[in-house]
């Protein structure tokens, strides 16, 4: 009578299309959802998954259905005060009393925002959507150097190594085939007129002995063919592709002197997880450099990097200094994609900025895909800013921005890396 | 009547908390027997064990095993995602539909306890209610609608990949926000069968195709003859069912598109019944699992542990908060219906005399019987103004309020007194009247000789507008029908007023 079946291992994830089209949808709510949450909150968890939340109106499903005015008589329980006739005043907000249309709709979200998770993927995509790495492409078609093998079928010739038994033997076994069937045939004639010869004749009878003899010369004929030829061998065939190189080291170089801050250090530390984020999308493998810089440079790592206090003076050029060092001596096989964003308040010593610009554009430019300065400041740019400035036009990899407060972040990102039409 | 099974202690099955499928099986073995002896008629049963995630899945394609896809599904997924994560859904989570065989969904996170209350609930009380009542008997085919919507899914996929997806999904949008206006009130639907929907929908096709030509055919071929006659009217009768008229005359409509209209509103028609009977309905259930549980446990095949558990999950379900509780969400179908169904009985078996002077016809009547007629009869409109007694009025200290927006305070029109008995339960069978809750919209006339506009018309009742959102929905209507869309409102007293008006000409942007 009762059929009990057993679903659980049945398709999943059956909502997957639709919360997809969902997504799809509303890419233009979601993306300026994010990008609220970007600048709301921490960095740290920006690499979990996201609760959105966007405007319920945006997504209500219109319907034709009575508005809340009007006359309206409902039944409600649990009276504990009224008697017929009794008058009291509307009730602020709705709840309970009031011009009540009895439950609320099933779909009833009303203005409310509509909140969800998005997961891990989806946000990062939607956060880093139309954005690339510039100049990505044009490095790996420049600097193929790595090669990968992989399989590409069979050959006729290589090294006994790489012989392909089941091939192999499957041409010698149709080779054998072809080359016996003329024999074979004429030795089925042969036999059955064997056989009928036998049933009158003798067995020395000589034409008995003349298809005997045919018959064992026919024998050897077939036996004669090889089992296997060098013609039959087949050879697993490895070619070799190139490999798109997929590693980068990214340099961090931000100012720690006494003007930055901690509120500016936040906003660097921000930009700074950003780009790491985005890198991972794009490589297998990322090598962070962190330099931090006063009057002099140091490379630490990532703790000491955003969260040790430092003082002083500024001498931005130190920082690049130490990142041509490591550049020229860690990073300089060319398999590397080289980044380097810095950050800084831009009050640079005087002195110091016009060298930054000339050790810029000598050193370091020529090496990386990219270099992206960020000046963290209120109102007026620094001598460092117009220095740099000057090497906008020269260097299609060079970029720059400006960032007054936190939520200027993300803009300036999506600014610094959306996709370029080529 | 005697009851069954009365004082007949027996060895209790086992009742571990982890559910087993030979457990579930022994479980509706005494279930299905108890049931039996109730009478109760059922489709044959199915039971299919699926994960919390399957769940939601059915849940957010409205509680089907198989539907089209549509982002709407995947917003009502997100919804019941986060319902579920945060604990707030309960035991609503129990997916049953009307089908023949009738499916009934067990979800894996349940324990033996809640598993048998989802089968009495679902398998016996909702079921028997599918099959019985007459609006589902009506208006639903229980043989046809997994095939239909698997023949639905099918065809919308093959629109999608020869139309564009989001050519379907604008499509789809329109057809949606007309649901709850795409439904017959008062006609048979044709049965729905697979084989005969698959070999008929081309000739369909065609042949609408052919009758849309009724609005071109009016043009003024013959300009002698037209002046002095006076023209016809079209519709020639208002029509309450927009995505039919639309389906069958919009003059623009592609033949595929035409058959989404009429997919969507099959789907709709096919929900009709259940926004109608939900107190009735889930009352119905309710009744039902209680009933037979306990008819198990007076038999003694049912453990302490069950029993204690099983309660809670029932209390919950038909907890009924008051007006001034922060969690008073309205009536509470389960709790309303629930004690209804038990007043019927106890007014079969121990009628007092206020309920003879109320229900002389069942007061004192065999319960079964009544019941029967009951279940199968009404609707929940008919079935609280025929059956809501005085006494269940009370234990529910029902009252009723008038809001009219031009009076500066509300009026409590009606308790749960002598007096005003009646009027609650009055007023309470209008407030589940599917045609007082809903405005009265008709396909009022299309402009056959002039712009091709369809007018539709709200008829108000009680001064009640259109909501806010009435202009995005004509702007569907428009798309649809693929020229003008006006909305007039008549009001009460006679005038009529032209609300929104969404001009449309689909020509100019149709693809070549």
């Amino acid at each position: 009578m009762v059929r009990i079946i057993d679903r659980r291992f049945d398709s999943r994830n059956k909502s997957t299309v639709n919360r997809q089209r969902f997504m799809r949808r509303f890419k233009h709510q979601i993306r300026e959802a994010v990008a609220d949450a970007i600048s709301g909150r921490s960095i740290k968890d920006l690499d979990n998954g996201e609760s959105v939340s966007i405007p319920g109106k945006d997504l209500s499903e219109p319907r034709f259905r009575h508005g809340r005015s009007g006359i309206w008589e409902t039944v409600f329980t649990g009276n504990d005060q009224f008697s017929t006739g009794d008058q009291v005043n509307r009730p602020q907000g709705g709840a309970g009393g009031g011009s009540g249309k009895g439950k609320a709709s099933k779909d009833g979200e009303g203005e409310d925002d509509f909140v969800f998770n998005l997961s891990r993927e989806e946000f990062l995509d939607v956060f880093f959507d139309d954005l690339a790495l510039p100049n990505l492409v044009k490095t790996q078609l420049a600097r193929i150097q790595e090669y990968k093998s992989q399989r590409a079928g069979f050959t006729n010739d290589g090294t006994p190594a790489n012989i392909n038994v089941v091939r192999s033997l499957r041409g010698a076994l149709g080779r054998r085939l072809a080359l016996a069937s003329p024999y074979q045939g004429r030795l089925r004639d042969l036999q059955r007129q064997l056989e009928e010869l036998l049933e009158t004749r003798p067995d020395d009878d000589p034409e008995v002995v003349r298809l005997k003899d045919e018959i064992g010369v026919l024998r050897a004929k077939i036996d004669a063919i090889p089992f296997i030829d060098t013609f039959d061998l087949r050879y697993n065939n490895r070619i070799k592709v190139p490999k798109p190189t997929t590693q980068a080291v990214m340099f961090c170089i931000m100012d720690v002197s006494g003007s930055m801050d901690e509120e500016k250090k936040s906003i660097a530390k921000r930009f700074f997880m950003l780009l790491y984020l985005f890198l991972t999308r794009t490589y297998e493998h990322i090598d962070i450099v962190f330099i931090r810089h006063h009057t002099v440079a140091k490379e630490v790592n990532e703790e000491d990097f955003f969260h040790s206090r430092e003082s002083g003076g500024t001498v931005v050029s130190s920082a690049l200094e130490l990142m041509k060092e490591i550049l020229h001596s860690r990073y300089a096989n060319g398999a590397w994609n080289i980044y380097g964003a810095q950050a800084s308040d831009g009050d640079n010593w005087d002195n110091d900025s016009p060298h930054c610009r000339e050790m810029l554009a000598q050193t370091i430019l020529p090496f990386v895909q990219y270099f992206a300065y960020i000046e963290i400041t209120r109102g007026e740019q620094q001598n460092l800013w117009r220095e740099y400035e000057k090497l906008l036009g020269a260097h299609t990899n060079f970029a720059m921005q400006h960032i007054e407060n936190l939520p200027d972040i993300y803009p300036v990102f999506r600014e610094l890396f959306k996709k370029k039409l080529a | 009547m005697n009851t069954p099974g009365r004082h007949k202690r027996k060895k209790p099955l086992p009742s571990p908390g982890e559910w087993s499928f030979e457990l579930i099986d022994a479980y509706h073995v005494e279930i299905d027997r108890v049931a039996r002896e109730f009478k109760l008629d059922t489709y044959p049963i199915q039971v299919e064990l699926i994960t919390s995630e399957q769940m939601m899945d059915a849940y957010s394609s409205v509680g089907m095993p198989v539907n089209y896809h549509h982002w709407s599904f995947g917003k009502s997924f997100l919804q019941t995602e986060k319902g579920y994560r945060r604990g707030q859904m309960g035991l609503a989570y129990e997916i049953v539909i009307n089908s023949n065989p009738c499916i009934a969904y067990l979800m894996e996170e349940n324990t033996m306890t809640m598993q048998a209350l989802v089968i009495a609930h679902a398998a016996y009380g909702h079921n028997s209610f599918f099959k019985g009542n007459y609006l589902f008997r009506q208006w639903t085919n229980a043989d046809a609608i997994v095939d239909y919507l698997i023949f639905a899914r099918n065809y919308l996929t093959e629109c999608e990949e020869r139309h564009g997806e989001e050519e379907v999904e604008l499509l789809l949008d329109s057809c949606h926000a007309l649901m709850n206006v795409g439904v017959d009130r008062y006609k048979r639907p044709a049965k729905l069968s697979l084989t005969k929907e698959l070999t008929r929908q081309r000739e369909r096709a065609e042949y609408l195709q052919s009758q849309v030509n009724d609005l071109w055919r009016t043009l003024p071929t013959q300009l002698a003859k037209a002046p002095t006659v006076e023209h016809r009217r079209f519709p020639s009768e208002p029509q309450e069912n927009l995505l039919y008229f639309i389906e069958k005359n919009a003059p623009l409509l592609e033949p595929w598109q035409r058959e989404v209209v009429r997919i969507v509103r099959k789907v709709s028609q096919y929900f009709f019944p259940q926004r109608q009977t939900q107190v009735m309905n889930e009352g119905w259930a309710t009744f039902w699992h209680y009933t037979l549980i306990n008819t198990l446990y007076d038999e003694g095949l049912l453990s302490d542990t069950f029993m204690m558990e099983f309660l809670h999950s029932h209390t919950n379900v038909v907890y009924q908060p008051g007006y001034n509780e922060p969690w008073y969400q309205g009536l509470n179908p389960y709790a309303l219906g629930f004690a209804m169904w038990q007043d019927i009985r106890r007014i079969c078996e121990h009628p007092t005399d206020e309920d003879r002077h109320w229900f002389p016809d069942i007061a004192g009547s065999n319960w079964q019987e009544t019941f029967d007629f009951a279940m199968r009869n009404f609707k929940d409109e008919s079935f609280i103004a025929q059956f809501l007694s005085p006494k269940v009025m009370r234990d529910f200290r029902l009252f009723a309020i008038l809001d009219d927006d031009k009076d500066a305070k509300l009026k409590i029109s009606a308790i749960h007194d002598e007096t005003g008995y009646r009027r609650v339960r009055e007023i309470l069978s209008d407030n589940y009247n599917l045609g007082s809750r809903e405005p009265n919209l008709q396909v009022w006339n299309v402009d056959l000789r002039g712009d091709r506009s369809l007018t539709l018309r709200h008829q108000a009742y009680l001064r009640r507008p259109l909501a806010g959102d009435t202009e995005e929905v004509l702007k569907h209507v428009a798309r649809l029908w693929g020229f003008a869309a006006r909305l007039e409102v008549a009001h009460e007293d006679g005038s009529i007023e032209c609300l929104y008006e969404c001009r449309q000409d689909r020509r100019k942007h149709d693809k070549p």
